[in-house]
């Protein structure tokens, strides 16, 4: 009798355990907001589906989902040959093409061991540089935008034009121009054309100045970045920064001063330096990143040497049209080039050059074919990205769109 | 010169540390480990005050299919201290693992994955493996050198169900692979 009686308490026992139970889940019902942020978001800059975990308006987590414009380049890369290749670097990071065209051809350039004529070099950094300023008259243009001032946009959209301009004066192509190529670049520069990009960079730095006068010291557009996802210098070499991400963060790091490529040891110019590592510093460096290229272009249409633009390599570049007509060795070489292209020996390279976005490597390994046995591309942003949940957590929702613009993503090259 | 002072340190290193090989090829420096031994050298060259390879730039796969140890890993590190870079590379058999190196680089996790996409490797201990680039519901290693061009599944919106539908490939015309390699040494 006694146990049952026990029973029975403790059958009642638990009943109140239960019910209490059922009071404190009630309590605990309340669960976090979960948005999708994306894909056509316009403020996605492009195509990001951004998971976003939301207590109030406070990020609690963001996991970003990539993929959406895989296209499969390291694939088709090889299946083509070393030449066929390169317009799908054009149309990795869609606004700055010919920065990762120069990648590409330096590292072929070094598994060939080849020379570059020293006028080509001069065109490339000239050409990197006013790729520079395209891409980061878009990003700001566009940080702008999505922070909500809409003016800065259009005036930075006029001076992009200018400068596909050019690219299109070149090459013949507003943007995915295929202009460098293994052994100096595809032809030589238009005559004047020199002459108006000089007339350009005099305007073009009442521009920036216009447009720092709209943004610098507005009092918006401060509310907005400063204090607006922080990365120390250590998280920045977690997560693998590079470029801009990494200068903002106080580290002085540029490969075009540290490990410099084509004729950017004889240049003159500085590199920005940010102190907080917000999203405010690393806009302050993106505008006088814009000024030392300003200063770069400058140095290279005074210096610009005559000569020959690509080089004398009849088994890696072909003949002028001029040769093409006179000569068969040209014609042969000319079709060996275009058919078969040229075949790099069993080797493997890493070149990686300072993109806008960042560094932008090139891992080619051939194996005495014609073709890459693999081209692995070391996009940036992926690295970037990676690192939203961490520098997004705790903000407000309004501030994922700010860091987002400040990573300057291009999903072109994160996807690739 | 840094380059050849850390080059001549590695190769006091080898005789206690069973690193299998040290290339110094195109002036870049590549030391190839065992599986096992990958996490403590990648461990030894972050922290190392003579070293301290602290950003891990890339992690690439590539595709050997004829080799026992099918794929080649390489982590591509970059110290900022000593302005050098390293590759350390390593041979993964295709059934077996290797270890996640996520507690040292956070970078590593979608690079991970990614391999783990594109190449069908598994990482021990990696916090959240899924497949990165691809589809949702993707089958294959596309970067694997069996895996054809053209893939095997084509999508289309299909009218009658309202939605976007996955059928295997249909095409009028065989992807042609153009060989130009002459027979003929050059």
């Amino acid at each position: 009798m006694p146990d049952k009686c026990k029973d029975s308490s403790s059958n009642l026992l638990k009943l109140k355990l239960v019910l209490i139970k059922k009071k404190k889940d009630l309590k605990r019902k309340i669960k976090n907001f979960t948005i999708n942020f994306g894909p056509q978001h316009p403020a996605a800059h492009g195509v990001l589906r951004l998971i976003l975990e939301l207590k109030g308006e406070v990020i609690e987590r963001a996991d970003p989902h990539i993929g959406l414009l895989h296209r499969g380049t390291e694939k088709l890369i090889e299946y083509k040959t070393y030449n066929q290749a390169l317009p799908y670097f054009d149309r990795l990071d869609y606004v700055s093409m010919m920065s990762q065209e120069h990648t590409y051809c330096l590292s072929i350039e070094k598994l060939l061991n080849c020379k570059v004529p020293r006028r080509a070099q001069y065109i490339r950094v000239l050409f990197a540089e006013i790729t520079r300023i395209l891409n980061h008259t878009l990003s700001i243009g566009c940080h702008a935008l999505d922070v909500g001032a809409m003016t800065p946009f259009f005036w930075l959209f006029e001076e992009r034009e200018k400068l596909m301009e050019f690219y299109e004066r070149v090459s013949g192509a507003r943007m995915h121009a295929a202009y460098f190529r293994p052994g100096g670049v595809a032809i030589d520069i238009p005559i004047g054309l020199l002459n108006d990009i000089y007339i350009f960079c005099k305007q073009f730095k009442l521009r920036l100045i216009e447009m720092e006068e709209m943004l610098t010291e507005n009092r918006i557009w401060k509310q907005r970045l400063v204090d607006i996802g922080i990365v120390n210098s250590k998280e920045a070499y977690e997560w693998g920064f590079s470029g801009v991400m990494l200068r903002g963060s106080g580290i002085n790091w540029d490969l075009r001063k540290s490990q410099p490529y084509e004729i950017y040891n004889e240049l003159n110019f500085d590199i920005p330096v940010g102190i907080n590592g917000d999203c405010f510093d690393r806009y302050l460096i993106r505008v006088y990143e814009m000024m030392e290229s300003l200063k770069i272009i400058e140095q290279c249409i005074n210096n610009m040497p005559l000569g020959l633009v690509k080089s004398n390599d009849n088994k890696i570049t072909p003949p002028s049209k001029n040769e093409l007509k006179n000569s068969m060795e040209s014609l042969i070489h000319h079709f060996k080039i275009y058919t078969q292209g040229y075949t790099i020996p069993k080797n493997e390279v890493y070149l990686s050059t300072e993109a806008p976005k960042g560094e932008f490597g090139v891992y080619l390994i051939s194996d005495g074919t014609n073709r890459p046995y693999r081209c692995k591309i070391k996009a940036p942003g992926f690295s970037h990205l990676q690192s939203l949940n961490d520098m997004s957590k705790g903000h407000l929702i309004a501030d994922v769109v700010t860091i987002i613009g400040t990573q300057d993503i291009v999903f072109g090259e994160v996807d690739r | 010169m840094v380059k050849i002072l850390i080059k001549e340190n590695l190769k006091e290193l080898i005789k206690i540390c069973p690193i299998e090989k040290i290339k110094f090829l195109n002036d870049s420096l590549t030391i190839v480990v065992k599986v096992n031994i990958l996490y403590d050298i990648l461990l030894f060259l972050k922290y190392h005050t003579s070293y301290q390879f602290e950003i891990l730039t890339c992690i690439s796969g590539v595709d050997y299919p004829n080799n026992k140890y099918r794929f080649k890993i390489v982590y591509e590190l970059l110290s900022i201290r000593y302005n050098v870079r390293i590759k350390v590379e390593t041979y993964v058999h295709e059934l077996l693992s290797i270890e996640s190196c996520t507690n040292l680089f956070k970078v590593a996790n979608w690079y991970e994955c990614e391999i783990w996409d594109m190449f069908g490797i598994f990482f021990n201990n990696h916090p959240n493996l899924k497949r990165i680039l691809t589809d949702y519901g993707f089958e294959g290693y596309p970067l694997r050198k069996d895996f054809p061009l053209n893939g095997y599944v084509e999508m289309r919106y299909n009218e009658i169900e309202k939605k976007v539908v996955n059928e295997s490939i249909e095409l009028c015309q065989e992807y042609r692979e153009f060989s130009f390699l002459s027979p003929w040494k050059n």
